[in-house]
């Protein structure tokens, strides 16, 4: 991709600048991101400010969502973390981590029949507490749990 | 040199469960170069989308607490053997990584 689409797709946002960039031939059609990276919360150093950031504040904790991680991760810089959630109408899942310098990990949309379910492997700097945020009908919700972290995987 | 993406499509059940690995330094930004002791830049992917049979399933946005070689698994409802997973990620970098799997 040229550092010219990179930009713009970086400051598009909106879908009026989206739709001209595939009118104009910028955007391959074939597969689009639905929306520009989210760097303003991807960035934020505080959980609350990130969790609004992202679009998850005044979320209500959830027994219906199921967090899978180790109890103990013997090393911070590869830590499994699974989400499950049992929420009816649930359209994303994203995943924080409070005593990163970024509490911001990722978000993952579900379309098309996509079951609200995902695995993947985050990085913790330190003991932490990790939150899953859903948005399910309209609201948010999470859940926590604590990874004790013995070496920790931010460096620095 | 190994290939940067390396994916599983199968079936369990109903539900097309896939796994993804993408060789990537998921660079913080936030280390130094032990030798120069210069920060190695953030390099990162931050966009990831999956598609089955060509409509989006997955549509995902990343930051750098992503572990390195990232692995993600989901699962997808109503696929059946022979449909076609595909994978098309981009890192900070302008980078693209693109991937297909036929589910088993």
């Amino acid at each position: 991709m040229n550092l010219l689409r990179r930009a713009f797709l970086k400051n598009a946002g909106s879908v009026g600048a989206v739709a001209a960039a595939i009118a104009t031939g910028l955007l391959n059609p074939g597969t689009v991101f639905a929306a520009a990276w989210n760097s303003l919360a991807f960035t934020t150093k505080d959980l609350t400010e990130a969790l609004k950031n992202a679009g998850y504040d005044n979320a209500v904790e959830s027994k219906d969502i199921e967090i899978k991680a180790p109890e103990i991760a013997e090393n911070g810089a590869v830590v499994p973390v699974s989400a499950t959630s049992n929420l009816p109408g649930t359209t994303s899942i994203a995943i924080f981590i409070d005593k990163n310098p970024a509490p911001m990990i990722a978000e993952f949309q579900f379309l098309n029949g996509a079951e609200p379910f995902i695995a993947t492997r985050v990085k913790m700097a330190k003991t932490s507490l990790v939150r899953v945020a859903v948005k399910a009908g309209g609201k948010n919700y999470i859940a926590s749990r604590e990874v004790k972290v013995t070496i920790g995987g931010c460096g620095g | 040199m190994a290939e940067a993406m390396k994916m599983r499509a199968t079936m369990e059940g109903d539900v097309v469960d896939v796994k993804v690995l993408i060789q990537h330094p998921m660079d913080t930004g936030l280390m130094k170069d032990k030798k120069t002791g210069k920060l190695i830049p953030a390099h990162f992917i931050d966009l990831f989308v999956a598609t089955l049979n060509g409509k989006t399933v997955i549509d995902a946005q990343w930051g750098v607490g992503v572990a390195q070689n990232p692995f993600v698994g989901f699962r997808i409802k109503g696929g059946k053997p022979g449909d076609k997973v595909a994978i098309h990620a981009v890192d900070n970098l302008g980078n693209k990584f693109d991937g297909e799997e036929i589910v088993a």
